[in-house]
């Protein structure tokens, strides 16, 4: 009978990111020049969707209690391989396509590998990885450049039925492939536990090392179908060390607006999602309301320590000093 | 644990060659390899001239990276030192534009700066319990943020003072660079305050176990503090000769240190999960760093080169002796 209120509680940080962002969105809005058309909507969208994939890739290792700062040096390297094969006729385009989720999927198998199975710090291993990864962009993209292919890029930025975004549709889809599946699998259940408590999990015979190897995995998919959409949106490729850095930055972000606890085991992709979809709009906000765009790098930064900070309402409700230590 | 960091570094090598952890002696077996490598391709790496230039380039990172030692014994990470050390030369440029006091003033005014991007850093981890990396990223983005806005709502000052360019390229000692002096200074000090005072051991006991060093009555949330606002101050003074080496100070002057920083402390043996690391070993980490780019860049390898050599050099280097402790 009271069914729902259990469902409402476990998606009450979710709901709450969503509620933030519809705030957030409306005084966007209700501030724009041209209200609310489709154009509009889809502009946002389009930049929100990038930044959507890059925080639904750390929400995965954020789960697991790991943390991924190589997330945006994998964005960068599969949009600047992405400005290289995705051309030509259909097929090749298909391959393309193809060959940059792989490499994606193979960055990110190879943090997991180096986590789980090196059993290193997963802050120290992605930020060497990271580097890695940022000079094979280099390699690739010393300078900006390449193309798209333009037909394939004008249906993902463009809109359905002349209404709704297509990239938002996109990432609806992904959700439903990626992110449903995982969270209702064992895998996914598995990788909360052992984000909870990773000695309890392996005590219950859970397959803790197949999901956190998932998880990393997934979240360099994720990354590089954000590499994708940026490579379908500007038409070229850049190897940006900034524009990394500020990705893997907002996505840490994102998810903490989005409700995902950084200690691990708590928090949704959804939540992420309209994390990183508030993220962007608050960063727009500054627009619409005529602030020089100079304070935008320190406003979003502000946001975020704000965001940080939050946590430590938890603080409120220690008995014991010993919680403090964990 | 920390007993291999009871002595000064280099001056009394010899004596302690018996307990050197295998850690530093493999970072000091790679340093030799490199100089190895390196007089190959150049036959003046070898000679004392470039040794020593290699000496003074190096006590740059030297200076940021005792900084990040500390944070790193605590159990932490200082991901802010980007933007500290941008903001150290910065601000000590800044304030060189305020005539002759501001020119006196330049430098502490720098690493002041520098103090309260730590004090932040410490207030979050130690009183609002939020994890290290999360909040030094977040006053790291604050820290960009505010120098954005003032390179590009104000007119900057970015030349170096005369003091800033002595102390990074002077001579005081005929034949030793000061910016070597500088480290050595401040490495004694790290070395003294580690081993030798009730500060050092309590950092060591909170990297071991934090809620175990709170029971026996240390003031854990202060010491935390205290560690986070002395990282800023080093950066900042990391950046503030940084500005003197060249002569001005820009924006992503401190981009080039985050990882650089981390591994040297890293490779020279200090766990990353806090508790374990002796100074030597950061030595030998900053020299063994500072060896590879020079190698790299007399090999002419492009900067895509150089960061994927870095990445995979770290890890591999991890692999052999940085990992965790199996929980099963």
């Amino acid at each position: 009978m009271k069914e729902w209120r259990y469902r409402l509680n476990e998606r009450r940080s979710t709901l709450m990111a969503a509620g933030i962002f519809l705030v957030m969105f409306a005084i966007y809005v209700s501030n724009h020049p041209a209200g609310l058309t489709a154009n509009v909507v889809q502009t946002a969208a389009n930049k929100g969707v990038l930044l959507a994939f890059v925080a639904m890739a750390q929400t995965l290792v954020v789960i697991t209690a790991g943390i991924d700062l190589s997330v945006g040096m994998i964005f960068i390297l599969t949009n600047a391989l992405a400005s290289w094969i995705v051309l030509g006729t259909a097929i090749e385009t298909a391959f393309g396509v193809i060959a940059v989720l792989a490499t994606g999927l193979f960055c990110g198998a190879l943090n997991g590998l180096i986590v789980i199975y090196g059993r290193l710090q997963p802050i120290v291993a992605t930020i060497a990885t990271g580097a890695v990864f940022f000079g094979i962009a280099l390699l690739l993209r010393p300078f900006p450049g390449g193309s798209v292919n333009e037909e394939l890029a004008d249906i993902m930025t463009g809109k359905i039925f002349g209404t709704v975004p297509a990239s938002l549709v996109a990432l609806a889809a992904i959700v439903l492939i990626i992110w449903v599946p995982f969270s209702r699998s064992v895998i996914g259940r598995t990788a909360y536990a052992s984000g909870s408590s990773e000695t309890a999990a392996y005590m219950s015979g859970l397959p803790i090392r197949r999901a956190k190897f998932t998880a990393y995995a997934l979240a360099g998919l994720l990354a590089s179908i954000g590499g994708l959409f940026l490579t379908f949106f500007t038409f070229t490729g850049e190897a940006a060390l900034a524009s990394g850095n500020a990705y893997t930055l907002f996505s840490i972000a994102s998810v903490v607006l989005g409700g995902v606890s950084l200690f691990g085991g708590k928090g949704s992709a959804i939540g992420a999602i309209f994390g990183a979809l508030a993220f962007r709009t608050i960063g727009d906000l500054l627009f619409v309301f005529d602030f020089d765009p100079l304070w935008q790098p320190l406003f979003q930064g502000v946001v975020l320590l704000v965001a940080v900070s939050l946590g430590a309402f938890g603080l409120f409700r220690v008995r014991n000093r010993l919680e403090w230590f964990g | 644990m920390s007993n291999a960091a009871r002595e000064e570094p280099v001056s009394s090598l010899p004596k302690f060659v018996r307990r050197l952890d295998p850690a530093i002696a493999t970072a000091f077996g790679c340093i030799i390899l490199l100089l190895i490598i390196g007089s190959f391709y150049s036959t003046s790496f070898l000679s004392p001239e470039y040794l020593l230039q290699q000496l003074k380039v190096a006590s740059f990172l030297g200076v940021i990276a005792t900084g990040m030692m500390i944070v790193i014994l605590l159990g932490q990470i200082d991901l802010s030192v980007p933007w500290s050390v941008a903001v150290g030369g910065m601000m000590a440029c800044a304030a060189a534009a305020y005539g002759p006091a501001g020119e006196m003033l330049a430098i502490p005014f720098g690493i002041v700066c520098g103090m309260a991007i730590g004090l932040a850093n410490g207030i979050g981890v130690a009183y609002l319990r939020i994890p290290s990396m999360i909040i030094t990223l977040a006053t790291n983005a604050v820290a960009q943020g505010l120098m954005v806005l003032y390179t590009g709502g104000f007119s900057p000052q970015d030349s170096a003072t005369f003091a800033m360019r002595y102390l990074a390229t002077g001579f005081l000692l005929p034949g030793i660079p000061n910016a070597v002096l500088i480290w050595a200074v401040i490495g004694a000090g790290t070395v003294f305050a580690l081993t030798r005072t009730t500060f050092g051991r309590s950092v060591y006991g909170i990297g071991n176990r934090e809620s175990a060093a709170y029971l026996s009555g240390i003031n854990t949330r202060r010491i935390v503090l205290i560690a986070f606002i002395a990282s800023g101050a080093l950066s900042a003074f990391g950046g503030g000769l940084l500005a003197g080496y060249a002569s001005k100070a820009a924006q992503s002057m401190g981009d080039a240190y985050l990882l650089p920083s981390i591994a040297a402390v890293v490779l020279g043996g200090t766990s990353i999960l806090g508790g374990r690391g002796s100074y030597l070993g950061t030595v030998a980490g900053v020299i063994l760093i500072t060896l590879l780019q020079s190698i790299l860049s007399v090999m002419q390898m492009p900067e895509a080169g150089r960061q994927i050599i870095y990445g995979v050099v770290i890890i591999a280097m991890l692999l052999l002796y940085g990992r965790g402790p199996a929980n099963r």
